[in-house]
């Protein structure tokens, strides 16, 4: 039993409890909260753990659909359809993009590293959590789910109407056509790529 | 659920990504890591949207996270291609082109 097989048995467990915590505080929601949740961090923790770089890229779907998850469970549909499109759609196939397009690198993960900043970040979440506990537990301000109505129209009207979002609007779509090609600009090949090393003429013989 | 589970989760996503990008060595695990802490972001703008009267502002800034998101991705790949293809290497350590 190597180490690979404990941290994917540690992860089910994990699963296991998440759905089984969300149910009994919960009920149904608390369930499909559970099942997000572990979805969104289990994804994120075998990206980490995978020496696989290919793997990793795949297991961060994971992560992006349970985002998309915990978005409709706050009610926001629109939100949650986006995410799917654009985040697993497009953003996880430029990245797959990317990792086809550099080479391996099968020796690089640094487990003291992840030791070192594991224990760091607990002990910060410790003393933030300790702080602030007895505020948390009175920010309850929900028992069911919301219920489901889609804010597609009102996120379009609200994106075109002077009064509100239409310059931010406008703004993020220069601003995407500015990135998108200065992406090809970077990324372009040169001419001098393609050609072949000029010879040296009766180099040494 | 409550606001304060969502806003665990946000968190535990951000600590991951933070650890994704500060232990791997390879330029694509920070544009990895940098993805997971939008999300964290994404899932605090609508944890407190929802459970603050459920307005529109907190979606909008979602929607926009996400268009940010999509241009630094491509804006972050073709760098990462023109530092492979410069410097024959993925490790953020080893690309000190500019220290010569």
């Amino acid at each position: 039993m190597n180490s690979n097989h404990l941290f994917y048995a540690a992860l089910g467990l994990a699963g296991a409890c998440a759905m089984g915590a969300g149910m009994v505080t919960a009920g149904g929601p608390g369930l499909a909260f559970g099942f997000c949740a572990y979805l969104t961090l289990g994804g994120a923790a075998i990206c980490i753990w995978e020496r696989s770089i290919v793997r990793s890229a795949f297991s961060l779907m994971g992560t992006f659909v349970g985002v998309a998850g915990l978005f409709v469970l706050l009610g926001s549909d629109f939100l949650a359809m986006a995410q799917i499109l654009i985040y697993v759609g497009g953003i996880l196939a430029l990245l797959l993009f990317g990792v086809m397009l550099t080479p391996p690198d099968n020796n690089e993960r640094s487990l003291a590293r992840v030791g070192a900043t594991t224990v760091m970040i607990g002990a910060g979440v410790a003393f933030v959590v300790a702080q602030i506990s007895g505020g948390v537990a009175g920010w309850v301000m929900a028992d069911q789910l919301p219920e489901p109505n889609s804010q597609a129209r009102a996120i379009g009207l609200a994106f075109l109407d002077p009064k509100q979002y239409v310059v931010a609007f406008e703004l993020a779509a220069y601003l995407l056509t500015v990135a998108l090609v200065a992406a090809v600009y970077i990324a372009r090949r040169r001419r001098a790529d393609f050609e072949p090393e000029p010879e040296t003429p009766g180099g040494q013989s | 659920m409550a606001l304060g589970a969502y806003i665990g989760v946000s968190a535990a996503l951000f600590a991951l990504g933070l650890i994704c990008i500060i232990s791997r060595r390879n330029i694509l695990y920070v544009l990895f890591g940098v993805e997971m802490i939008l999300n964290a972001a994404s899932i605090n703008f609508a944890a407190f949207n929802r459970f603050n009267g459920g307005g529109l502002e907190g979606r909008v800034f979602v929607v926009f996270i996400i268009i940010l998101a999509a241009a630094e991705s491509a804006i972050a790949l073709a760098i990462v291609l023109n530092v492979y293809h410069l410097m024959k290497t993925v490790k953020p350590s080893e690309a000190d082109f500019l220290r010569e």
